[in-house]
């Protein structure tokens, strides 16, 4: 409920985070691997028949893989450091989200109303 | 393009250095640059002669103080603001005098870097530091605790933002500044049309004090979630504190892309690269959105501090709690949020449609909702209270005012259609001047006005800073109401000549606006003379002057360099007022040893090394940019050796500085 423990230096470091065991570095390892060869043996193997389901199972494995990162060696979960990891996460995301989608958004309308230029005037085609 | 690596004009040892970078042939910079150099021989003179040079490295350059450092922040403020105005009073004359023919005084060269300069330097070099500097001076004491998180790094933080300033005060004397207007946009800032260092000089201008606010975000955040004393929970933090934490979230997020896209601009500029150049790919419309993508949280980086202020003026000067804390409280974290969807307005006219032109005019239009809400709760707080009309209350309710009428002007802009007229017109100029300086300017005053007996420990002079608060509100209403007409008219921003002469009248007005307005400036510098000489007559003794409400109030005026010698216990919002209603008693004994960090000369170092390095990359001086570099690299990792951190103060001095208060207490009494 307090900081109280904050203002001497020395407990600075005794507060609230989790620092995983050998376990859990273990599995995080593990999934790890899995989450990494998994995209690699599909890609290798020369992909499904849908190109687009080939990505969409890439992109899926590296998102989860982001996900098994930050559990287990960052040791996020949503009470260490009195909830604060977690909200700034959820925050990051929101903010990252609203940034990325805004300016794809706003970049395509752009392109689509830009008035029809010369041959050899544009960047792209 | 060629990159500036294998240019041929540039020689080794001086890269593009030459005579000829020097003005010499403008007059007004060769006057500006003699009074500067007397200015400047006159003071380093006076320095050695009174042998202040220990004094000043030992004590403030050198110092992990947050008080000292807060102060040194809002000094370079002070400084920065007369050289911004200085561009300001000079555009001002050029427009009232460019008719019927006539050129003005300026030519187009200059007059382009001068409005350049002024926007850039007035929110980086004037809002920004003195915002910092009010936020590291009072944040630590209104949570009760005895310094900032990262004390060394709140040093290095100060020092990198002077770096970002000494760069651009030196590019009106060696070379020239950015011709681009404030947020250098491309294609104009491109290497194409834009060949000499002018924008250089803004790049790693605002690189090397961007480093500088980052990490002072990341160090008031950091303070204000981990240092509270014991029992103030988030919703019994101070306002101003509430507001600091939501400026530091928005600056530790948006500060982060734009130093990205200077990055982008500058590969563009050095290496040749494509990113934001109309051709081989680039997208200069990329530019606008990302730095406007920073541009906006911007704004309420600047104005949640002084909303923050305003409310614990109120609420003070009002002898009442503040009406609605919870209300303000999810108002400040929803304009945080809404402050990141709402960016594409300042470019509506660049061509994004319909669909997304109305989305954005609708976000902006609902960021008004929890403004007005907070103005709401000001004026009921002030309801039924018995308001005290000094110096901090008069600035607020002259903010009250002048803001709202901004506000409405905002919310104007904010409709699609209607930005399509207005769109980089003098109305919008007269816009954000008016939220910027009713607004943030305002709040810097009032809160200047608050806390500076708690600062130095005697009130400032009442009759000069009424003279100051005059001519500042008429100077602001008689500079900018004739700005919103010769908008309305059609009349565009950055304009040197005019051919309408039925025009000049209302520039003529906005000239005298701005003459008010420098004598405002004026009586401000006069009355922090006449209240030092004054010192002994409003010596504050009690430590509280205004009968304030928060923790600040619980120490003495100055504060000892441990803040507080026993950390506070808060059980209410109002921590100090809850103290004294329930019949606090200064602990007089049991006293203990303080463990405080030292002072160490890294960060002043760093950040000379950076500024020659900055100067190096805009001049093309590789050797120096190297070596300057491989400098930062070499301090950076020889400071992580210096274990002699921290120190502790012995409890004789503790006893000794509470005996002198004591003493101070019953001499007032």
């Amino acid at each position: 409920m307090s900081t109280h423990d904050m203002h001497n230096h020395a407990d600075a470091h005794a507060d609230g985070h989790d620092h995983g065991s050998v376990r859990s570095y273990a599995t995080g390892f593990f999934l790890s691997v899995i989450l990494t060869a998994i995209p690699f043996g599909l890609v290798m193997a020369g992909g499904l028949a849908s190109r687009m389901l080939t990505v969409m199972i890439v992109l899926g494995m590296a998102v989860a893989q982001i996900v098994v990162h930050m559990i287990y060696f960052l040791h996020m979960n949503s009470k260490s450091e009195k909830g604060w990891t977690m909200i700034s996460l959820v925050f990051t995301i929101v903010v990252l989200v609203i940034m990325l989608s805004g300016s794809v958004w706003v970049m395509y309308h752009m392109n689509a109303n830009m008035m029809p230029m010369p041959q050899g005037m544009t960047g792209q085609s | 393009m060629t990159s500036p690596m294998q240019d041929p004009n540039t020689s080794f040892l001086f890269g593009r250095l030459t005579f000829g970078a020097l003005p010499f042939h403008e007059p007004i910079l060769v006057a500006t640059f003699a009074v500067v150099a007397l200015g400047g021989i006159a003071t380093v003179a006076a320095l050695t002669y009174f042998r202040l040079w220990g004094y000043l490295w030992s004590q403030w350059f050198t110092t992990v103080d947050h008080k000292k450092i807060g102060i040194m922040y809002m000094i370079l403020g002070v400084v920065m603001l007369l050289r911004g105005f200085a561009d300001a009073i000079m555009m001002r004359l050029q427009q009232a005098m460019a008719f019927g023919g006539s050129e003005g005084y300026l030519p187009a060269h200059h007059y382009d870097q001068v409005f350049t300069a002024h926007g850039v330097i007035m929110i980086f070099f004037v809002a920004m530091p003195m915002v910092t500097g009010l936020m590291n001076y009072v944040v630590p004491l209104q949570i009760g605790a005895r310094d900032v998180s990262f004390p060394f790094l709140n040093n290095f933080s100060f020092w990198m933002t002077v770096g970002g300033a000494v760069i651009v005060m030196l590019s009106l004397f060696i070379g020239e500044f950015a011709m681009t207007g404030w947020l250098a946009m491309p294609p104009l800032s491109g290497a194409e049309a834009s060949p000499g260092v002018g924008v250089d000089y803004y790049i790693w201008g605002l690189q090397i004090a961007g480093v500088g606010t980052t990490l002072s975000g990341i160090n008031l955040l950091v303070t204000i979630i981990k240092m509270r004393a014991p029992g103030m929970t988030m919703m019994k933090m101070p306002i101003f504190t509430w507001t600091s934490l939501c400026t530091n979230v928005l600056i530790v997020a948006s500060f982060p892309v734009l130093t990205a896209v200077l990055v982008l601009m500058t590969l563009d500029r050095y290496v040749g690269t494509h990113f934001f150049t109309n051709d081989m790919g680039g997208n200069p419309m990329m530019y606008v959105n990302l730095i406007w993508i920073w541009g906006h949280p911007e704004v309420y980086i600047l104005i949640l501090p002084a909303f923050g202020i305003f409310s614990e003026v109120t609420s003070a000067f009002s002898g009442k709690r503040l009406f609605g804390y919870t209300s303000m409280v999810y108002a400040t974290v929803c304009i945080t949020i809404l402050s990141y969807l709402v960016w594409l307005h300042h470019f509506f006219t660049m061509g994004s449609g319909a669909s997304v032109n109305s989305f954005f005019g609708i976000t902006t239009m609902i960021i008004s909702i929890p403004t007005g809400a907070k103005l709401f709760n000001w004026l009921f707080t002030m309801y039924r209270g018995r308001v005290r009309f000094e110096l901090p209350m008069m600035w607020t309710i002259a903010f009250m005012i002048t803001f709202t009428v901004g506000g409405m002007t905002g919310v104007l802009l904010a409709v699609p259609p209607a930005d399509f007229v207005l769109h980089n017109s003098l109305f919008l100029i007269a816009h954000f001047h008016n939220v910027i300086i009713g607004g943030v300017l305002f709040g810097l005053f009032a809160g200047m006005n608050y806390w500076f007996p708690k600062a130095f420990g005697f009130k400032l002079d009442e009759f000069w800073g009424k003279i100051s608060f005059w001519f500042w509100v008429a100077g602001y209403w008689f500079a900018f109401t004739p700005l919103y007409v010769l908008g309305l008219m059609g009349v565009t921003r950055r304009m040197r000549v005019f051919d309408d002469p039925s025009l000049q009248i209302w520039f003529v007005i906005a000239a005298f606006g701005a003459a008010l307005i420098a004598v405002g400036i004026a009586a401000f510098l006069i009355q922090i003379a006449v209240s030092i000489r004054d010192r002994k007559k409003n010596r504050d003794v009690t430590g509280d002057p205004w009968q304030g409400r928060t923790l600040e109030w619980a120490t003495s005026s100055p504060p000892a360099d441990y803040n507080f010698a026993f950390t506070p216990v808060v059980y209410d919002i109002d921590a100090w007022h809850d103290m004294k209603a329930n019949g606090y008693e200064r602990p007089l004994s049991g006293y203990e040893a303080i463990h405080m960090p030292k002072n160490t000369g890294a960060g002043v170092i760093i950040a000379g090394l950076s500024v020659a390095c900055g100067f190096a990359l805009i001049w093309y001086i590789w050797w120096l940019a190297i070596v300057s570099f491989i400098g930062i690299l070499v301090v950076s990792i020889g400071h992580t050796f210096n274990t002699k951190r921290d120190f502790y103060i012995p409890v004789q001095t503790v006893v000794d500085t509470e005996a002198r208060r004591s003493k101070l207490i019953e001499s007032g009494a």
